[in-house]
């Protein structure tokens, strides 16, 4: 077995989420080499965790500029659900009228038919 | 927290803005550890909000607000990044050289715990945004492979093999090899 061979399982390993086999714990038991890269990978992940502590100092004005934009995000959409209501509105207004009209062109032709057959 | 969110579930926008005032500069961290650029993290931050409050509705609470901005933030950076890589074939890379922090040249990067920290804070600024996205999630973040593969728009497996790469690269620069010694990636 190479030490190329351990690369992913000794990283596997150092994070928790694998295992070595029997054969792959032998060699790691006798190699300096992946005992070391262990060690580093275990080193490496400690350090990688601490800076999850680390927050970044924003730069002024973001907090200011992400709830404007929000704000603003707010007011499109408001906006829209105000045209998209009127737009409701009018095509309502629009097809009550077309309906008002073709029942009124039904009742004139259905008198019109009535008047000719009592003639 | 868990209060806030809730009046912001139910449409109270004041609990909304403190939820942001709250966690901006997590989500500003992640998001420039992410991108690398400060103009790029405020841009993803922003958008990254935007989706949030119009998604909140969505947010079943199973999960920390937190762990679900840090989703969004990665959606977002993702996002910002491929659109970037549109017009800038250069940053993303995997081949891309990585610059030179080997300590022995520069001797302020030497020795102790802290500098530890600096020298990895260099390492995963040089590593392709790709890469550095994955390790960035899973080594400081703690998300699960999962998550991370739907929020970058890659299978799992391909996360694993960044996860993989990426690691190996920090590992090369954080303790590099004396000459002659080889080491497998």
């Amino acid at each position: 077995m190479q030490c190329e061979d351990l690369t992913e399982a000794l990283a596997a390993t150092s994070e928790g989420s694998g295992h070595l086999g029997r054969n792959e714990r032998r060699h790691v038991e006798r190699c300096l080499r992946c005992q070391a890269e262990i060690v580093q990978y275990r080193k490496l992940l400690r350090v990688m965790r601490t800076l999850r502590t680390d927050v970044l100092e924003p730069a002024p004005g973001l907090l200011a500029d992400i709830l404007a934009n929000l704000e603003e995000s707010g007011e499109r959409h408001a906006i829209r659900s105000i045209l998209s209501g009127r737009r409701i509105a009018y095509l309502g207004g629009l097809a009550a009228a077309t309906a008002a009209g073709a029942a009124g062109a039904i009742v004139f032709a259905s008198r019109t038919r009535r008047t000719r057959l009592a003639g | 927290m868990t209060d806030l969110v809730t009046a912001a579930r139910d449409g109270d926008r004041e609990a909304f803005d403190e939820l942001v005032r709250v966690t901006h500069a997590d989500t500003y961290t992640l998001a420039y550890r992410l991108t690398g650029d400060e103009e790029d993290a405020r841009d993803v931050v922003q958008e990254a909000y935007l989706r949030a409050y119009r998604g909140l509705k969505r947010f079943r609470g199973d999960a920390q607000f937190s762990t679900w901005m840090y989703r969004i933030t990665a959606n977002c950076a993702a996002t910002h990044l491929g659109r970037r890589q549109r017009h800038r074939h250069d940053e993303l890379d995997e081949a891309a050289a990585v610059p030179d922090v080997h300590p022995d040249h520069d001797p302020q990067l030497r020795a102790d715990a802290d500098d530890l920290r600096g020298r990895l804070r260099v390492a995963l600024e040089s590593l392709p945004p790709r890469l550095r996205a994955v390790v960035v999630l899973r080594d400081i973040y703690d998300l699960p492979h999962e998550a991370i593969a739907a929020e970058l728009g890659i299978s799992e497996s391909a996360a694993k093999v960044r996860l993989h790469r990426a690691r190996n690269k920090l590992r090369d620069q954080l303790f590099p090899r004396r000459d002659g010694e080889s080491r497998a990636v």
